[in-house]
């Protein structure tokens, strides 16, 4: 690589120290004690990105570019600080698209002066990865936040029309890179990723979101990374890379949580039908706020399961309470995070640290399993899936082999539910039915405040 | 010899990216995720020399587009991480 001149190399160089910060940063992320500094150690090197960008030569004038500081600052400054903890899901859902479609528009620009095939190649895959990470993500952030039905949408012919897309964007792709001057394939690539992004995610149900925003968040990683070979940018490569592979590794640990492949979850359409039809033996056995307290104050070992029921009643703070007298009362309290509870990776995780829990506190699957055999009271809320042993115990269940977190293991499991209605696929949970299984009926919130007036009083 | 050169910085930082994001824990997931979205706005930098041709043409537009969305993702992501792992805390710290 050859400087044109000393700016040049001023500009080269910085982007090495940014790409170096950035892999600092993801590095301190690797311990809860020293996360914050890596974020702000990233956000340094960003910064020291866009001041050198500015240096460029080819830029003349700086109204648009500041415009776009401006809007891009107001819009995302807001977001940050206004969102719910409990709408993190969208919100991230929401930003892999503002990503997609930035580098689908860099890659359009790029156009401008691209000579070399590779480039128009480049150009090609920027615009398409883009352009699908952002319908797709605004199909997913529909379906988080319930804007349109969360539900897996399947329809005859579905495969078909999907594969016709795809070779329409093969096809129109291959036209684009031989005559990039008629400018109909570029309309055409653009429009069939935008399609192709809503056609991918509308099969896909609410509870296969972490998987879907996952994904999502790689490949808006990806688009940069193509956007970075189109305008020959190499912090883009490595940058957009980095995030590739975080998207990438997440999507795996939320499979692997649900013993799913990752082409299951994108194309079954799990839990559009109810497949489930095993009858469970046994008796609900309901239990009062006041007997549950003569339990809870007993225990000595108390875990406490949180699924995305936790996020809908906004019951975390008073779980907290809770816990606080718990442990006020002598009890150890733990908490036991599954992969999948919620709606994103670590959103149960999110939601206890902003209740003051902890960090400590709060246990991985495979670390609360192997003690919960001293547990004397599990409480699971609104959690079902997650705790359900026919993972374990029935093989014609379509969970069975998903590892779940053993709460039957313990001495009781009392369950707060809304009612008998079964979780997302419709799937039976044997540990409803199960000897020492108490159920407190109600909400979450409400069910865990009488407890807390129940120690109160 | 460019197209060679910029390939291999790939390939290094999808391996780099694999060793440093598997020893993330689970209990930072989703900051990770916001964190990541704040790193995915790098894409302001290519679209910053864009928008600023000084040609009024549909290119220039479109970098300026790019340049707000970009940046969106860049002061989102980093400040909605900050307020997330701020509220992280240890046992018996900061109460």
């Amino acid at each position: 690589m050859e400087f044109t001149s000393g700016m040049e190399m001023v500009i080269q160089f910085s982007y090495i120290v940014a790409a170096g910060l950035f892999i600092y940063g993801l590095k301190l992320l690797g311990s809860a004690g020293s996360a914050r500094r890596g974020n702000m150690l990233s956000a340094s090197g960003m910064l020291l990105a866009m001041v050198v960008a500015l240096l460029d030569q080819g830029i003349v004038e700086y109204q648009w570019i500041l415009l776009g500081f401006v809007v891009g600052g107001i819009i995302g400054g807001t977001a940050a600080r206004m969102v719910q903890m409990t709408s993190m899901p969208e919100m991230v859902a929401l930003f892999n698209g503002f990503g997609g479609m930035a580098s689908l528009l860099v890659g359009w620009a790029a156009l401008a002066t691209a000579t070399e095939t590779f480039t128009l190649v480049t150009i090609v895959l920027s615009i398409l990865i883009g352009g699908l990470t952002f319908t797709g993500s605004l199909i997913a952030y529909g379906k988080l936040s319930e804007k349109i039905g969360s539900g897996a949408v399947m329809f005859k012919g579905q495969q078909v029309v999907n594969s016709l897309i795809v070779l329409g964007i093969v096809a129109s792709a291959v036209m684009f890179c031989i005559e990039p001057g008629n400018a109909q394939w570029l309309y055409l690539v653009i429009g069939l990723s935008l399609l192709f992004g809503v056609m991918a995610v509308i099969p896909i149900g609410g509870a296969d979101m972490p998987v879907v925003i996952s994904l999502l968040n790689s490949y808006s990683g990806l688009a940069a990374c193509a956007a970075g070979f189109a305008v020959n940018n190499n912090i883009l490569i490595v940058a957009g890379s980095l995030v590739g592979a975080s998207g990438i590794i997440l999507t795996q640990i939320m499979c692997k949580a649900m013993n799913r492949s990752l082409s299951n979850v994108l194309f079954s359409g799990f839990g559009s039908v109810s497949s489930d039809t095993t009858e469970v033996e046994g008796e609900i056995k309901p239990i009062s706020a006041e007997d549950a307290y003569y339990v809870l104050e007993a225990a000595s070992n108390v875990a406490i399961i949180p699924g995305y029921g936790m996020a809908v009643a906004q019951a975390q703070h008073v779980v907290k309470e809770l816990c606080e007298l718990l442990e006020r009362n002598g009890a150890e309290v733990n908490f036991g995070i599954h992969p999948v509870a919620g709606r994103m990776p670590g959103h149960m995780n999110v939601l206890l640290a902003e209740a003051d829990v902890p960090y400590d506190q709060l246990l991985e699957m495979d670390d609360i399993n192997p003690r919960m055999e001293n547990v004397d009271v599990a409480i699971v809320i609104g959690a079902n899936d997650v705790v359900n042993p026919a993972a374990r115990e029935v093989e014609s269940s379509p969970i069975y082999g998903m590892p779940v977190i053993n709460v039957d293991h313990a001495r009781t499991v009392f369950v707060l539910k809304r009612s008998m209605a079964s979780g997302f696929a419709g799937i039976e949970n044997p540990l409803f039915y199960k000897e020492n299984t108490r159920m407190l009926f109600g909400d979450a919130k409400e069910s865990i405040s009488g407890l807390v007036r129940e120690f109160s009083s | 010899m460019e197209i060679v050169f910029l390939t291999f910085i790939l390939m290094l930082s999808i391996f780099l990216g694999f060793e440093l994001i598997t020893k993330v824990p689970a209990t930072l997931h989703t900051p990770l995720m916001s964190g990541a979205n704040a790193i995915s706005g790098i894409t302001v930098v290519g679209a910053i020399s864009l928008a600023g041709t000084g040609q009024q043409d549909l290119a220039n537009w479109l970098g300026a587009a790019a340049v707000a969305l970009a940046t969106i993702n860049v002061v989102g992501g980093y400040m909605v991480t900050d307020r997330m792992l701020a509220m992280f805390k240890k046992k018996g710290s900061g109460q």
